[in-house]
């Protein structure tokens, strides 16, 4: 990293109790109950830098090997761990690699607050070295965004930005902080957290009418219909979620980032929705007569073709984000509100009961989809592996414990189908923004988040060529991350696609890639490649058994498609098997 | 579809912080949709630190509810509110230069005022400035009154408007401060003067 040669202004500290502003950003960390952060130095956030050398004791940083290598560690560190995420950057290159990170952020509501060096005050908007304009670069990207251009500003900025990414709907934050700001001297008066800003309402009123009128829907229902997202789980509600599907005896789908709020195999649990979400959960939607969605956004991925998605059902939705209500999904009875408040005010008034024929629907669609689909991706008969056979003999090996990150593609879409979840908080994947590159940094980040779960990365070829420097990190900390390579020697999702819907131009999906293996090997971490079923167990239990990381390469069949599918511009119902 | 849906003016009402750089967050709701902005206000409010902006689009209901609600997730945000130019009362200002000498030979000043409802606010050797206040039909006519004279120059405001039948504004920052006291609410006082902060 370069460093300009700056004339720093430095005047003798002042015969106060003074700190720098930079001082004040780590002591904010420090109250906030930041452990870990991310980042990467460079000349202006130099000075927090110097700052962090005298907190080693108490703050534990990791280098990563790119700005967006950060941002994704802190993600799966906040997505693990419930905590907020911590993102040091440096001005101009550093900072504009860390949108796609607060992208992925802001649309899966990941808490986040990344703090970036900025030039000089007086420097700024000259086209200073390594100047950009941050804050109007990162607006559409994230829940708020300040520049701090005085250090007396940073203990409440500091305090603000805590405080609303955590809060309501969590989201990315980013401080910017101009260099004078990070090396002046200020008044400390110490921290105080924030818990209110004027103009901010985190969680909208509850109101208890729209409770009793979503609670007569249900009780009067004959096929209701859950569907949750990731509310459940930033609400930290999965108790008060279980309590609810438990009492009313409703089956429940999940969005992919609602995987784990409820264990996989709760016999309530009915399977995932979407484009590759599971037969039965897609196909209900159109005929369940309640639908309850709970904490998820209705996204297109989700919904397939509005104007043909649930006309029959009356849809009840309960969200944090009021501005996600009738959004997509017109609904009869908004619940807004935080789930952890709302559900027990419905469970409370729904009546006790078994939806036990409408469950068995569910069922029958569950042996249709294994006999066409599931039992050939999990017990193939031809000579080459599957995606869904490696996550089969991984969730055998690992019984459902390990937090699973995923990147993004044919691997992802079959890692959620097929991964167990006991726990919650154990699925990490970039939904919203689709992120490549996503999972060998959110994996690092996850087991710092995790440290006492098994944190397994499982990429594919592509995805894992855009971030694969951070083996230097993981080389560097000796953090534990269990990397499996789902390697089909394509692009395979647009290879799909193409095959589906392109008549077979295959135009750029053909990915060559490099000794994986030895590339691991580079950064002395352990690996191991494998093509035949046969040494499948023996691998994934040598890679589980390894202290420390390993990088396991499984080189899988290579025109595979994940199915079912609702193909873009289709009904739910228009579920493909084949 | 939503193109068949009938789209007329909107007027979007947003109470915010003063704070740097809402201006494009605001702006950026609108453009990431694709959505042009005919005319767009922004002064401080009858209220310290609170700015209130007024904005006027042509689009469908479903779609200003759903900016509405985008625009209210903002965190420096306070409260928006959109209505149709039934529910308000409206103003554009407008000033016209026009050269004295042509005005005060070939124009009947007084009956020009007095027809438009206009007043000179500058009057030099050289030029005079009118102005007047109204909608946009009646400072358009000005225009085409004075063109004929040698209109030097023109200019108007962007749309300030007042709902008609509003009481909400301060009720809801009430509900907002009771909702969730803090430790250091600031910028408190108004909340005593009730009524006087949003009385028409």
């Amino acid at each position: 990293m370069e460093v300009a040669q700056q004339e720093i202004e430095t005047k003798p500290a002042q015969e106060t109790v003074n700190i720098t502003g930079s001082a004040a950003v780590l002591e904010a960390l420090i109250a906030e109950g930041t452990d870990t952060i991310f980042g990467y130095p460079g000349g202006a956030i130099m000075p927090i830098y110097d700052a962090l050398y005298d907190y080693n004791d108490r703050l534990n940083h990791i280098l990563v090997r790119h700005e967006q290598g950060g941002i994704h560690a802190g993600q799966g560190y906040a997505r693990t761990s419930g905590k907020v995420g911590v993102v040091f950057a440096t001005s101009g290159p550093g900072a504009t690699n860390l949108i796609t990170g607060l992208a992925d952020a802001q649309i899966d509501s990941t808490p986040l607050v990344c703090v970036t060096g900025q030039v000089f005050a007086h420097l700024l908007g000259t086209d200073a070295f390594q100047e950009t304009d941050v804050i109007n670069i990162t607006t559409p990207v994230t829940k708020w965004n300040y520049q701090v251009t005085d250090a007396n500003e940073i203990p409440e900025v500091m305090a603000k930005a805590f405080y609303i990414a955590k809060s309501g709907r969590p989201g990315p934050v980013l401080i910017d902080i101009t260099k004078n700001a990070q090396i002046q001297l200020f008044d400390y008066k110490g921290y105080t957290p924030c818990n209110h800003i004027r103009s901010y309402r985190p969680k909208p009123i509850v109101r208890p009418q729209y409770i009793q009128e979503a609670a007569d829907l249900i009780n009067k229902a004959e096929k209701p219909f859950v569907l949750f997202g990731q509310g459940v789980l930033l609400g930290k509600a999965e108790a008060e979620f279980k309590a609810f599907v438990e009492k009313a005896g409703v089956p429940s789908a999940w969005t992919i980032l609602g995987a784990g709020a409820i264990p996989t195999e709760h016999p309530l649990n009915v399977g995932m929705l979407g484009m590759h979400g599971n037969y039965g959960p897609n196909v209900l939607t159109n005929e369940c007569d309640v639908l309850i969605a709970i904490g998820m956004r209705f996204d297109d991925r989700v919904t397939g073709r509005l104007d043909k998605y649930a006309k029959q059902a009356k849809v009840i939705h309960l969200d944090i984000d009021p501005a996600e209500i009738d959004k997509n999904v017109k609904s009869t009875v908004p619940v807004w509100g935080d789930c952890k408040e709302t559900l027990p005010l419905l469970t409370a008034l729904v009546e006790e009961k078994q939806h036990i024929e409408w469950l068995a629907r569910f069922n029958d669609y569950t042996r249709q989809e294994v006999e066409a689909v599931i039992h050939n991706e999990l017990n193939p008969t031809t000579d080459e592996m599957t995606m869904g056979e490696v996550l089969k003999e991984l969730n055998a090996l690992t019984n459902g414990d390990a937090v699973i990150v995923t990147d993004v593609g044919q691997h992802q879409m079959v890692a959620c189908r097929y991964a167990r979840f006991n726990q919650t908080r154990s699925n990490v994947t970039s939904g919203g923004l689709g992120t490549m590159g996503f999972a060998l940094p959110a994996a690092i980040g996850a087991k710092y988040g995790a440290q006492d779960r098994t944190v397994v990365a499982i990429i594919g070829d592509g995805g894992f060529q855009m971030t694969c420097q951070e083996l230097g990190t993981i080389m560097q900390s000796g953090v534990d991350v269990k990397i499996i390579i789902l390697n089909n020697h394509f692009l395979g999702m647009v290879r799909q696609w193409q095959e589906l819907f392109n008549q077979r131009r295959y135009s750029f999906v053909d990915i060559e890639s490099p000794d994986f293996v030895a590339l691991a090997a580079a950064y002395r971490i352990p690996g191991k490649s494998i093509s035949e079923r046969t040494d499948l167990q023996g691998a994934l239990k040598e890679m589980l058994s390894t202290e420390g990381s390993f990088l396991l390469e499984v080189n899988v069949t290579k025109e595979n498609n994940v199915f079912p599918m609702v193909p873009q511009g289709c009904s739910v119902s228009e579920i493909r098997l084949k | 579809m939503s193109q068949d849906i009938e789209k007329k003016e909107f007027n979007i009402t947003i109470y915010t912080e003063n704070q740097v750089g809402l201006l494009n967050r605001i702006a950026i709701i609108f453009t990431r949709r694709k959505i042009n902005i005919d005319s767009l206000n922004t002064s401080p409010s009858e209220v310290d630190s609170i700015h209130r902006f007024n904005i006027v689009i042509t689009e469908s209901e479903e779609v200003v509810r759903k900016l509405t609600r985008q625009i209210e997730k903002q965190v420096e945000v306070l409260k928006v509110y959109y209505n149709t130019n039934e529910d308000i009362i409206w103003q554009e200002l407008a000033l016209y230069k026009v050269s004295t000498d042509v005005i005060a030979e070939k124009v009947s000043v007084e009956r020009l005022l007095r027809e438009n409802g206009a007043r000179a606010v500058v009057i030099r050797k050289d030029y005079t400035v009118f102005e007047t206040t109204g909608h946009r039909e009646e400072t358009d006519n000005l225009i085409s009154i004075l063109q004929p004279y040698g209109l030097i120059e023109f200019v108007r405001s962007a749309r300030v408007a007042i709902i008609k039948n509003s009481e909400g504004f301060n009720t809801k920052l009430r509900e907002f401060e009771q909702l969730q006291p803090g430790e250091e609410v600031m910028e408190n006082e108004y909340l005593n003067k009730g009524q006087k902060v949003f009385t028409m």
